[in-house]
């Protein structure tokens, strides 16, 4: 078994699971932090993108020992408060989800894209960096729009998601 | 995924000691392969040996016409890496199109290498640019160190812990790449030397990466996307999967070198 200690969403938490039990898991049923999704479980399809250490992963393709010691941010964290993230925001405005399942991932890989591009974003560099996260209602179209107004919204500027 | 035992380790000879006192320990850097490979129950390492928190393996260093990366360099770092975009820009835009950004994040310069994928991109580039990986016993060439289908020259015990090259006059890389997996169908890497230029090739080779040397003499003399005009590579020896036949990725080899040469020369 593996002691884990980790900041989830600026909470400290600590837990002892197997070591083969993969961040995504210890998350959703350790944590109740079921925002996370598990999609396709093969590393293709992005549900399950957090950040870890402020960078964008797939938490079904890193142990939770892996992340042991890390600042871990899920789909939970990302609103101030009441308030919705901007790309939050910018989702529910462009309406850029069918049925949702895709949507955390979706989420937490724009807004690490955001962070990585303040200068802004144009349509084919959204579109280049979505390979990681696949939808299966949208077609993207509302997605890219959604992301291309929330980093408007941002300043196109580096913001701490 | 069978059950393992996670070990951090937080230097190589730590490391080292870890894998020789477990019973069939692997070393995992990134883990984007590992560990979706463990899921698929197609590896069970009883000892996972991470090598992720190891300082002595970050870093990319340009000095004077030399460039060492260290092995536990992200593919995301070298891609956005100031001084490598200077020096040796097409490495950077190699390492910015593997995988997608997630997998660039944690996915590593020495777990690539040591893991030999036939269609990853890292060994393409290595051997392109006659590279020198740096392992914790020794110093291997690139031409002595990719040895076959997942297969190098490490051995059990070896951790890559950097690699380096000399700065080539001119570089370049163009992939053809599954749209599924993002792993090369074809990626040719061409560097080019005052007096030479190597060619190499991945994602095609039934034996993974690859030099094509006829490629090679026709830019050795004219170092022009037109010197591979009517250049044929032969079928013989490349990969026939579901993806593409052996004839379709040697097309794509000689047409992945003429968009590689002109990135080179743009």
């Amino acid at each position: 078994m593996a002691d884990v200690t980790m900041t989830v969403n600026g909470r400290k938490i600590s837990g002892t699971v197997e070591d083969r039990t993969l961040l995504v898991h210890f998350l959703r049923e350790n944590e109740g932090l079921t925002g996370t999704h598990v999609g396709c479980d093969t590393s293709q399809c992005g549900a399950c993108v957090v950040h870890v250490d402020g960078m964008a992963v797939k938490s079904c393709t890193m142990l939770a020992a892996q992340a042991s010691g890390s600042e871990v941010l899920t789909i939970e964290g990302l609103a101030d408060g009441a308030e919705l993230h901007p790309v939050q925001a910018a989702f529910k405005e462009h309406h850029g989800l069918q049925c949702g399942f895709c949507t955390p991932g979706m989420i937490m890989a724009a807004a690490d894209m955001i962070r990585r591009h303040p200068e802004g974003l144009d349509e084919k560099t959204v579109r280049a960096e979505l390979e990681g996260n696949i939808c299966r209602c949208t077609g993207y179209h509302n997605i890219v729009k959604a992301i291309l107004a929330a980093s408007e919204a941002m300043g196109g500027k580096a913001k701490a998601a | 995924m069978y059950n393992t035992t996670y070990r951090r380790a937080s230097s190589i000879d730590e490391a080292v000691k870890l894998l020789s006192d477990a019973e069939d320990g692997k070393f995992v850097a990134g883990g984007q392969t590992l560990i979706p490979t463990m899921k698929a129950r197609l590896a069970a390492p009883s000892d996972l040996i991470d090598l992720r928190h190891i300082a002595d393996l970050k870093g990319v260093t340009v000095a004077g016409d030399r460039v060492k990366i260290g092995a536990g360099t992200t593919h995301a770092e070298v891609a956005s890496n100031a001084a490598l975009a200077k020096a040796c820009p097409a490495l950077c835009h190699m390492a910015s199109h593997i995988g997608d950004p997630h997998v660039r994040h944690m996915g590593t310069l020495g777990g690539s290498v040591a893991n030999n994928d036939p269609a990853a991109d890292y060994p393409a580039a290595l051997l392109a640019l006659s590279a020198t990986v740096h392992t914790s016993k020794r110093e291997i060439p690139a031409d002595d160190f990719f040895t076959g289908l997942f297969e190098t020259a490490l051995a059990e015990d070896e951790i890559v812990t950097a690699v380096s090259f000399s700065l080539p006059e001119k570089a370049g890389y163009a992939k053809f790449p599954n749209p599924a997996s993002r792993y090369a169908l074809t990626g040719v890497f061409v560097a080019k030397r005052p007096d030479s230029v190597r060619v190499a090739v991945t994602g095609a080779g039934e034996e993974g990466v690859f030099r094509a040397g006829e490629l090679e003499t026709a830019l050795a003399s004219s170092f022009d996307a037109a010197a591979l005009d009517g250049a044929k590579v032969s079928a013989d020896k490349l990969m026939s999967d579901i993806h593409a036949s052996a004839e379709y990725r040697a097309n794509l080899v000689v047409v992945m070198a003429k968009r590689a040469v002109q990135a080179a020369l743009a």
